[in-house]
């Protein structure tokens, strides 16, 4: 329970250098410089990328392979959230609906 | 940090607080499945605490702790994790010009605890960095103020699912809510006919690559979407960005 090797301790500090280096990664240098125009106008689809990329195979795969039933809990449960989102707006709402539509379907019927 | 008085007497502080409280059920819900895995998974209570305290940035972990436990190299480990977050790289890349005026430490500090959703939630909100000073500290204060709920939620859930370990079932798939929390996420920032572009050609392309080792199908998708909706600028559908050319 609170056993702790020294290279595991190592391998967690290694990791938060990690996260330091690629969260800062360009906020390190003191130079003032500017990216490219065509980047600007490219990173303002960074975010909504970013997070379809993160979503999409968490949805509609299993280990990397597409769903090949409609039978699967996670369809309904994000369509739903979705749906819930487009008409009253609120991501508070987003999760309650969708657990909502996932845990009966999920632990009910075991899909 | 983002509990300095500088940061916290910003009315912005508040509002950014408050646009993550809708998503801090999904980020609580997601930290306490990485809790329970983490241990699940192999290591002791005392090092998962500490993993998630220094390390920050639950994707990451997910990747390392198999590794650790399965005894693979540090360097393995560590470049796999560089790799999963590579997306970071690119957010650093966004807040750059936001940031640009505070000392370095500042900089560094404010990348470090800008996790994904405080970073979509920020760039939601201030489509261009501040023009004076008074605009560049509320922007900041806004982002320090979703920081800190998004930092409470996710370490407090992460503590609770790693002393829960045992108790609670990942059977259950709780961490589900943090993907609707994503979700709804996603679909408040479907503001443009190409963003929803970006949102299709990066999910489809995250699902063709996810082969690819170390999660770099998240950094190919977004490449991809980035890439072909900056084509599309050039055709009609460009008509309904905000701003065209800033």
């Amino acid at each position: 329970m609170l056993e702790m090797h020294w290279h595991t301790l190592l391998t967690i500090v290694a990791l938060g250098v990690v996260t330091v280096v690629t969260r800062s990664f360009f906020l390190f240098s003191d130079r003032p410089w500017k990216l490219p125009h065509w980047a600007q106008r490219g990173l303002q689809y960074a975010p909504i990328a970013a997070l379809a990329a993160v979503i999409v195979p968490e949805v509609v795969t299993t280990q990397g392979v597409l769903v090949d039933t409609w039978r699967d809990a996670r369809l309904f449960a994000a369509a739903a959230g979705a749906a819930w989102f487009f008409w009253q707006r609120g991501v508070l709402g987003t999760i309650v609906v969708g657990m909502a539509v996932y845990l009966p379907l999920r632990l009910g019927l075991g899909w | 940090m983002f509990w300095q008085a500088t940061h916290r007497r910003y009315p912005e502080y508040r509002v950014g607080a408050r646009d993550m409280l809708t998503a801090a059920a999904g980020i609580a819900a997601w930290g306490l499945m990485t809790g329970v895995a983490m241990v699940t998974a192999g290591l002791s209570q005392l090092e998962a605490i500490l993993m998630t305290f220094i390390v920050f940035a639950g994707s990451a972990q997910l990747t390392a702790v198999p590794m650790i436990a399965a005894g693979a190299p540090l360097w393995v480990i560590v470049v796999a994790a560089f790799c999963v977050n590579l997306r970071f790289v690119v957010f650093s890349a966004h807040l750059q010009p936001y940031l640009a005026h505070l000392p370095r430490w500042q900089r560094v500090v404010t990348g470090y605890v800008t996790g994904d959703l405080s970073y979509v939630f920020f760039a939601r909100r201030y489509p261009r960095p501040g023009r004076d000073d008074d605009e560049r500290a509320r922007q900041h204060a806004y982002l320090m103020g979703n920081c800190a709920l998004n930092y409470l939620s996710w370490m407090g859930a992460s503590v609770l699912g790693i002393l829960l370990s045992h108790v609670i079932p990942i059977e259950w798939g709780l961490g589900f809510a943090g993907i609707l929390a994503l979700v709804g996420l996603t679909c408040s920032l479907a503001t443009s006919p190409l963003r929803v572009v970006a949102a299709g050609v990066s999910g489809t392309a995250a699902v063709v690559a996810w082969a690819l080792p170390l999660k770099l199908n998240v950094l190919v998708a977004i490449v991809c979407a980035v890439a072909m909706c900056l084509l599309l600028e050039h055709t009609p559908l460009r008509r309904h960005e905000q701003g065209g050319h800033a």
